[in-house]
């Protein structure tokens, strides 16, 4: 069947069965790869992506419930004229990414948790930030959430 | 350390696995290259010699206006340095290091330095690898004595391209890049020198230019490149002193963030190809298992499915994506038979160690002094001591992918392995072509950790079969399920530690220990004791187990570091100050010790609940000592506060990317000391994905790591891995200060609840 939402401003349509998650439709439909299969099982947050601004798991929504929806990627982040969104500035300034297969969906929930926040306390982030993250950046992926939100970067490592 | 009497842990070279047959790829990590010396005569003339391997890596790398030194780097026109590393960078940060490493000694411009990833051909073994590994298995005398030819000839008939035990640095870095990078410098200088009419004396470097002060007058490199490239390199060029770096030492930012950041990284994962199909897998839930029978047709039936592929252990579905050969492949219900495992468990396995160890015929023994006879010596208190800990998966988090494209009689594959050139010769095997005829594009990786060693990978196996039975190309993806069911486990392992105490110190110790042959590698032992005796007993089970991030420094250091905690107890000394007194003044131990004790403020009061834990391992040439401060939340689980590291690598190359190492390490040791474990039921792994098989989160993670360097100028040493091994004692140790509760068996859990 044929499914019309929009992803990152622009319609499209996936002709996917209804039980397809919204993940698989992106990757292998859409071929936009930045969103990853970590866990499929909504474990890990490698396939974060935002619809209609909530952060999900891609890998357990299926296409049949987006249908008509809006759905941000981390390739939809930077604006039109190719600037980063302050997150991934900050990102790159903290140096986060290891090997970065997970950095996609961190992002996407750190920038859901400031849209909805502000500036986010450590507590807040302990609590939204549940994503894994294997090669340990943890330290680093707090200090960027602080900086990109102006807070001091007193939680960053030494 | 060079004064400690003991300096290698028993290496068991002949540990007889007890019910298959040894895997030896694990082994070529540290010790194939010893066995290559044997065969590395036998193979000279039959493989290309250097010269001849310095050309074809040209001709895959230098175009036109561009000109090759060696095999590592060239130089074009427009004084662009590319370098080219043998190492994958899966995010080690290894490749950014590398350059910095060359381009400090050349001089160049950093802006105008890239770094690739070397092409998988034969040109491009690592030779600097082979020498780097040499001493430790032949002898610092034997391995000086051989001609770069032959250590050349040894690495490409392994063939050698791996990135493992924390090398890329200590060797590649310290042996190749820096040498090629002050030999193209002295060549560019005589190029100028020539050029000018001028003596090379009078000429300096900068910036990748040539000047020379006197006359005003300045050649660029890309100026320089084509008559620089003519000239023979000196293989023993003067390197520069620390004071002179300019590169080296600096938090140079790495150049593959961005790309991660936007989602524009493509990894093995992610690649594609016109009409390329997906492919997922089952294999045999129980490893040594075969598929005894499969009903096509369930599959079949499913959208989108195309093929069902057996193999003799797995059961693959072809589809056009991989959420139809995922519903494809759970539609089926394949019969598997369980290779006679049916009795292996986890307490099994334990038992069976035990008895091992009870039995007392070691597979190896390493130490001196006589143990026997300082834990029967008068007035002395001996205390014993068992520990446990489990198979660990990998958990990398990218799941394994590998495209591969069987055309006339070639096998084209992608994706990312640590080490690209044994990818080919296993894929070779398994698809029964010649080496020749496969070709393989590395790609970056969402993590390794051990996981990617191409002798342990079945996914090479698995496509070069599949891409035979498909006239198109086809992406083989395992599901994690499949990931986690099927790994190259660290080693389960049982410990019995036995010491003796006389006035206050340790007289004897004794370390017997129970694992797999397999995951074996370099654990000096940094204390200074009169007698020592660490005996390995070789146990193979079913699974293959494998090297795991720092390999087996994170079960010898879980022993030995909580068990010089139950000692300092036993002698009635603050666990700190213990450890001084078996550590040499002056060493680089002793000031690791001394400077993560200061820096955690060791020693001062605590809040009511909260433990202080120390450990220090040295691993891969590094000394890395930890304190972790941490309590225990109501559920009985650990919650770390805080966590220190202190680290002596010798030079610290790009300390921005060091600590974040340290800091990963810190933060993947205490993960897996936390809550991670592969159990095994009727020989079969129990753990499927993430919801049983835990890692740590961000909020259970140390909010910072304090990570210091001490560049105390020893020979350099790893990064990647070396700051995991202390983690989990300094935690285990810190809990047992919070509740008086000793923790001998990982994972902690809810071990530590009142």
């Amino acid at each position: 069947m044929a499914i019309a939402f929009t992803v990152n401003g622009k319609p499209v349509s996936v002709e996917a069965e209804a039980d397809t998650p919204l993940l698989w439709a992106l990757r292998d439909d859409l071929g936009m790869t930045g969103t990853k299969f970590g866990c499929g099982i909504a474990a890990c947050g490698a396939c974060s992506v935002h619809v209609d601004g909530a952060v999900t798991r891609s890998c357990s929504v299926p296409i049949s419930d987006i249908a008509g929806r809006s759905v941000t990627t981390i390739e939809g982040l930077k604006a039109a004229d190719g600037t980063l969104h302050k997150v991934q500035q900050a990102w790159i300034e903290a140096q986060v990414p290891q090997c970065g297969y997970c950095q996609s969906g961190q992002i996407m929930a750190a920038v859901a948790l400031i849209e909805k926040v502000g500036s986010p306390s450590d507590d807040q982030i302990d609590e939204a930030m549940t994503n894994l993250c294997r090669c340990g950046t943890y330290p680093r992926i707090r200090k960027a959430i602080l900086a990109a939100t102006g807070a001091a970067a007193q939680a960053g490592e030494a | 350390m060079a004064d400690n009497p003991n300096p290698d842990l028993d290496l068991p070279e002949a540990a007889v696995p007890a019910e298959k047959p040894k895997k030896k790829g694990v082994k070529r990590r540290i010790f194939l290259i010893g066995s290559a010396l044997v065969v590395g005569g036998g193979l000279f003339g039959v493989w290309f010699t250097d010269s001849s391997a310095k050309a074809k890596a040209k001709s895959l790398t230098v175009g036109e206006g561009e000109h090759g030194f060696q095999t590592w780097m060239k130089i074009a026109e427009n004084d662009t340095v590319t370098v080219y590393s043998p190492h994958i960078d899966f995010g080690q940060g290894s490749h950014t290091a590398l350059g910095q490493m060359l381009a400090d000694e050349l001089d160049a411009s950093w802006d105008k330095v890239k770094i690739e990833q070397a092409p998988a051909d034969m040109s491009f073994a690592n030779v600097a690898l082979a020498k780097g590994f040499l001493p430790s298995m032949a002898g610092e005398t034997l391995a000086g004595l051989l001609p770069d030819a032959v250590v050349g000839i040894m690495a490409r008939s392994m063939p050698l391209m791996i990135t493992g035990g924390s090398s890329a640095i200590r060797f590649t870095g310290e042996l190749a890049m820096r040498k090629t990078g002050a030999a193209v410098r002295a060549a560019l200088i005589a190029e100028a020198a020539d050029r000018l009419g001028v003596p090379e004396s009078e000429l300096a470097t900068a910036d990748s230019t040539v000047t020379h002060a006197k006359s005003g007058k300045s050649l660029r490199y890309g100026e320089l490149a084509a008559g620089a490239a003519e000239r023979s390199l000196s293989s023993d060029p003067v390197l520069k002193t620390r004071d002179q770096w300019k590169l080296i030492g600096k938090p140079i930012v790495r150049r593959d963030i961005p790309a991660k950041v936007d989602g524009s990284a493509v990894y093995g994962i992610d690649f594609t190809l016109p009409e390329m199909r997906v492919a997922t897998i089952a294999a045999a839930p129980v490893r040594g298992g075969k598929l005894e029978s499969v009903d096509e047709a369930p599959a079949l039936a499913v959208k989108g499915v195309e093929k069902v592929v057996k193999l003799p252990d797995a059961v693959i579905v072809v589809a056009k994506g991989y959420w139809q050969a995922h519903k494809g492949l759970a539609a089926l219900a394949p019969k598997f038979s369980d290779g006679g495992h049916a009795a292996v468990s986890t307490p099994a396995i334990y038992g069976a160690q035990a008895k091992l160890i009870a039995a007392g015929k070691a597979d190896n023994e390493g130490g001196s002094g006589d143990v026997d006879a300082a834990f029967g010596a008068a007035g002395v208190k001996v205390v014993e001591a068992e520990y446990r800990v489990p198979f660990l998966h990998h958990a990398m988090m990218e799941p394994f992918a590998l495209t591969g494209h069987f055309k006339d009689g070639t096998l084209t594959l992608w994706g990312g392995m640590q080490d690209p050139l044994t990818t080919r010769t296993k894929a070779a095997k398994a698809a029964g072509i010649d080496v020749d005829k496969v070709v393989f594009h590395p790609m970056i990786m969402g993590g390794g950790f051990g996981r990617r060693f191409p002798d342990l990978v079945e996914i090479i196996d698995q496509v070069a079969l599949l891409a035979k039975e498909v006239p198109y190309p086809v992406k083989l993806v395992w599901s994690r399920e499949e990931e986690l069911r099927h790994g190259t486990y660290r080693p389960q392992s049982l410990a019995k530690l036995k010491a003796s105490l006389k006035d206050g110190k340790i007289s004897g110790m004794r370390i017997d220990y129970a694992q797999s042959g397999n995951a074996d590698g370099e654990v000096p032992f940094v204390y200074n004791l009169p007698a020592t005796s660490r005996r390995h007993f070789a146990y193979q089970s079913n699974q293959i187990d494998g090297p795991w991030r720092s390999v087996n420094a994170t079960q010898l250091g879980f022993y030995t570091e909580s068990f010089m905690d139950e000692l300092a107890e036993a002698a009635g000394e603050d666990p700190y100050q213990f450890r001084r007194k078996h550590l040499p003044e002056g060493s680089r131990h002793l000031a690791v010790l001394d400077a993560v004790a200061k820096r955690s403020g060791w020693g001062t009061p605590l809040p009511e609940g909260v433990g202080r834990g120390i450990a220090i391992v040295e691993s891969f040439g590094t000394v890395v000592a930890e304190v972790i401060e941490a309590t225990v939340k109501e559920d009985g689980s650990p919650k770390v506060l805080k966590a220190f590291a202190v680290v002596d690598c010798g030079t610290t190359v790009n300390p921005l990317n060091a600590e974040a190492q340290i800091m990963g390490g810190v933060v993947m040791g205490l993960s897996s000391a936390i809550g991670e474990q592969v159990t095994l039921d009727k020989g079969a792994v129990v753990q499927s994905n993430f919801g049983d098989y835990p890692l740590l989160k961000l909020a259970d993670a140390p909010p910072a790591v304090d990570v210091h360097f001490i560049d105390s100028g020893a020979k350099t040493g790893g990064i990647g891995e070396p700051g995991l091994p202390p983690a989990s004692p300094a935690l285990a140790n810190a809990l047992a200060m919070a509740t008086g509760k000793r923790i001998r068996n990982l994972p902690l859990l809810t071990q530590a609840k009142a």
